[in-house]
């Protein structure tokens, strides 16, 4: 499973020991004790203890602590390839053409409020959304059996769909493959669900573990959620066929399986929003009920801004209504509506046909730039005679890569060669250029023949 | 129940596993939940076909002619972070720089706990985030505990703790028969909750009642905290709405802080930049030392990272570089205070305006009252009939929403109240009088 050991904690650093002492030693403690008891008013008043005194520091997120380890790092070589966010060939963060215009237009369009949006979002991003992932002609939508609720990214889409079983459905067991994004096990958790899991990457392979798969998911009792990446699975890039994909949905659905799909690179993954969808489209078509949440985080470069969606797929429209009911009542008190700008923008977007075809341009584009790293590295490590076979770098899809490194190769890999990533051995090929690909070629090969 | 349904359906999906249309929902059971009390109004109201509609519900800041207001300021750093903006993801606890200038509206610009890094921050979703945060991590770090909530709140609040699996119990605090505080009663609540209570408290502008306990008050309630160990808690919502200054209306904080207490803190940004589908807030946590404040931050993290991962920037922006360029700080400042001048002087229209049409019932509740609303005091029943019959809308709780009132309704509002509130109630004194007459004859 992905990111179970913590980064370095802040409270390590050098400096932050150095502070301390110099404080301690200016006698910073008992100044402040003194301030405390000059200002009470009472004998009687407390003794000035936080309630929160036994509170310890928290690791750091194995993901995002990434990114804090390497804004540490003064190396001028170092490279970040932990978290998903897409860089250009000149290692810049990317914000796309379509969106600047869309922007442009909210902003000189004088009579725009920046009112609460309702509790479920912004109606027609909500529907451009499930256009999006669903097909314009899915039987779902033009029957009107789509609740979808605009929800923060796709972890706050994740989280309110979790949210929404622990309290309406019978089954509290959610079986997530192994590995997942590390942040999917908390998310769940933490809404009251039991997180088990199935088999799904085959270390051996570097590919899928499907017969692992269908054995895991075949007995595991019938009525259970499960959660499918929708394509570019994250972290390993490994994918279902679309017969594997077909083979996974009859069991799903004769064992009465709850699907709950994560969808966070539509279009990422092929370079075709269309295709990437093919596995939820494909559930829907078959009349069953799934959830799907989404995220434009990636594909619409809009990572700060938290726009994504939730959309559950029911059997009719009334039930439909009484879901999007009640999903409000688990959003109302989390965050009562959700953030208008970044919504804004995609609706833009998605419901003008000419910025829609930009976006898919540039779209296909940075699909492309990826694919075109994944070749370049593999070539520079078979022209290094790397040792192993690196094949799986060009058939894994989407953002990441599961290099098959050991915690003990990453570690040499961030300390010798200051290349970050997370410890599964994880890396984002959107984090390469083709300037940067020799060095990791260099540190993988190292790291390899180092710690074989 | 459910149960049942799976069984059978199981049955069935395993001779239809590709044609599931016959099958029954997972969800026929759910219920339609009931409405928003708050946000429900809106939806009535915008479905009302009406000329003469009022919308005085929900809480968002009106100019004189009814309309939604963006702030100068807001434009004017929007137009500066536009092309700019680059939208990666914010650490988990937030924009630093946002988190740094909104600690120094609360805690005070020259703070010594600024300066010492005592302060646990984080931005969050707003301040319903805010609470949110706070009530998860209570109920994280101090399981045992319960929350004391005011009677009346915003009902909100209620659900927050309750998701966060927090107990609540309630402490006095709205005194109906003179629509102010009920202080002594407050203050027995105080005395006699168990040593070590956690207290919300609104630090100004209190929804939905409008009613502000005095400096005096507040210092009273402070040292009593003091003398329980209590922890306070505070929500706010309106710094700078209530009297236009936001020093003077930070000044309850300012007391608890004053007296040493280690508070927690929920700001937004809605209503007094205007910046309210922005989601833009902030959760603070005064701790004991640089290093608590460190770890309690990090564990705050945690609680984001299940919810939402990170927040959102746009707004977090849009604070940041108003209050960091002295110049649009100056601007909002001078917006604030026309936004909340003009409530105070709707305030001041609707009583006259009452007091005109001869109503002998009190109003000098409407202007003693502080911030965007008012509590009038009328019955659910009256205030349907507000609804039905003049098409004017409010939460049933009879709270006005001072921002929805302009010099253009104000005549049509109080015309309305005064006949729900007193002229049919003479009317119907009259009825009686007369029949009685009658039985008597």
């Amino acid at each position: 499973m992905t990111g179970t050991s913590p980064a370095v904690s802040p409270l390590d650093s050098v400096a932050f020991r150095r502070i301390s002492a110099v404080s301690r030693h200016l006698g910073h403690r008992s100044e402040m004790d003194s301030q405390d008891q000059s200002l009470s008013l009472s004998k009687t008043a407390g003794h000035g203890f936080s309630v929160f005194e036994s509170i310890n520091q928290a690791p750091e997120d194995p993901i995002l602590g990434v990114t804090v380890a390497y804004n540490k790092d003064p190396s001028p070589v170092k490279l970040n390839l932990g978290v998903g966010a897409y860089r250009t060939e000149e290692g810049k963060p990317l914000v796309l053409n379509v969106v600047k215009q869309a922007e442009q237009l909210l902003i000189n369009d004088g009579s725009r409020v920046k009112e609460y949006l309702p509790i479920t979002g912004l109606a027609d991003f909500n529907k451009l959304s499930a256009t999006l992932i669903l097909g314009a002609d899915s039987p779902a939508i033009l029957e009107k059996r789509v609740a979808t609720v605009q929800g923060l990214s796709g972890t706050g889409s994740l989280r309110v769909g979790a949210e929404f079983l622990t309290r309406h459905y019978y089954n509290r067991t959610i079986y997530i493959p192994l590995p997942t994004w590390g942040n999917h096990p908390k998310v769940f958790t933490i809404a009251g669900l039991s997180v088990k899991t199935y088999r799904y990457y085959d270390p051996a392979t570097r590919g899928l573990d499907f017969q692992g798969l269908l054995e895991d998911l075949g007995l595991a009792p019938s009525g259970a959620v499960v959660l499918l990446h929708a394509c570019a699975h994250n972290p390993t890039g490994v994918d279902p066929t679309p017969e594997q994909w077909e083979q996974i949905r009859q069991l799903i659905r004769s064992k009465g399986f709850l699907p709950f799909f994560d969808s966070a690179y539509q279009g990422f993954a092929s370079g075709s929003l269309d295709t990437d969808a093919q596995s939820v489209r494909m559930f829907v078509a078959d009349g069953g009920e799934l959830f799907a949440a989404q995220s434009y985080a990636k594909n619409m470069g809009l990572y700060g801004e938290r726009v994504g969606a939730l959309s559950v797929v029911c059997k009719s429209a009334a039930v439909a209504g009484r879901v999007e009911s009640q999903l409000k009542l688990v959003i109302r008190p989390m965050y009562s509506n959700p953030p208008l700008h970044g919504a804004s923008i995609v609706a833009k977007i998605l419901g003008d046909r000419n910025l829609f075809n930009e976006w898919t341009v540039e779209l296909k584009a940075m699909a492309d730039r990826i694919i075109s790293m994944r070749k370049q590295l593999y070539d520079a490590l078979c022209s290094r005679g790397t040792p192993g076979d690196w094949s799986h770098i060009i058939k894994q899809i989407g953002m990441f890569t599961f290099t098959g490194l050991n915690t003990e190769q990453v570690a040499f890999m961030t300390k010798e060669y200051h290349i970050y990533m997370t410890s599964d051995g994880r890396i984002s090929m959107a984090g390469l250029s083709s300037r940067t690909v020799p060095h990791l070629a260099d540190a993988i090969h190292a790291a390899v023949t180092r710690f074989a | 129940m459910a149960g049942k349904m799976v069984f059978s359906c199981t049955i069935c999906r395993k001779s239809a596993g590709n044609d599931l249309r016959f099958m029954s929902s997972w969800w026929n059971h759910v219920e339609p939940a009931p409405k928003d009390p708050i946000l429900g109004v809106t939806e009535a109201f915008l479905a009302d076909t009406s000329p003469n509609k009022v919308n005085v519900g929900v809480g968002a800041y009106r100019d004189d002619k009814g309309k939604p207001v963006v702030l100068e300021c807001v434009r004017q750093a929007e137009r500066r972070i536009s092309g700019n903006e680059k939208m990666e993801y914010l650490p988990m606890g937030g924009s630093v720089k946002m988190v740094e200038e909104t600690l120094k509206l609360a805690y005070g610009e020259n703070s010594d706990l600024i300066k010492d890094k005592r302060i646990a921050g984080v931005q969050a979703l707003s301040g319903t985030g805010a609470c949110r945060l706070f009530a998860d991590f209570q109920k994280r770090f101090r399981p045992e505990s319960q929350i004391y909530i005011p009677t009346p709140t915003w009902a909100n609040h209620l659900n927050i703790w309750r998701d966060a699996q927090v107990p609540q119990r309630t402490f006095h605090y709205y005194h109906p028969e003179s629509r102010g505080l009920d202080f002594a009663a407050l203050m027995d609540d105080v005395k006699n909750a168990p040593n070590g209570s956690f207290f919300l408290l609104h630090a100004c502008a209190h929804n939905p009642t409008g009613v502000d306990p005095s400096e005096e008050q507040w210092k009273e309630i402070s040292y009593q905290f003091k003398a329980k160990n209590h922890f306070a808690f505070f929500d706010m919502a309106y710094q700078g709405f209530a009297s236009g200054d936001p020093e003077r209306d930070a000044r309850a904080i300012r007391i608890f802080l004053e007296d040493g207490h280690m508070i927690g803190c929920a700001q937004s940004y809605a209503k007094n930049m205007g910046l309210y589908g922005q989601r833009v807030g902030c959760l603070s946590i005064v701790c004991e030392d640089e290093k608590q404040a460190v770890a309690v931050k990090s564990q705050l993290q945690q609680i984001a990272r299940p919810m939402y991962s990170n927040p959102p920037v746009h707004g977090a922006l849009l604070v940041s570089t108003i209050l960091s360029d002295p110049d649009l700080k100056k601007l909002w400042l001078k917006e604030v205070k026309v936004m909340a001048d003009r409530i105070i002087g709707m305030r001041t229209a609707l009583r006259e305006s009452l007091e005109k049409l001869g109503s002998p019932l009190s109003w000098e509740h409407i202007t003693n009252q502080i911030g965007m609303f008012c509590y009038s005091g009328m019955s659910p029943e009256q205030v349907d009939r507000l609804t039905q019959e003049f098409h004017i809308y409010m939460t049933r709780n009879g709270r006005i929403s001072m921002a929805g009132v302009t010099t253009g309704n104000v005549g049509y509002l109080a015309n309305a109240i005064h006949e729900v509130s007193f002229v049919g109630g003479q009317k119907l004194y009259l009825a009686i009088k007369v029949t009685s007459l009658f039985s008597f004859l």
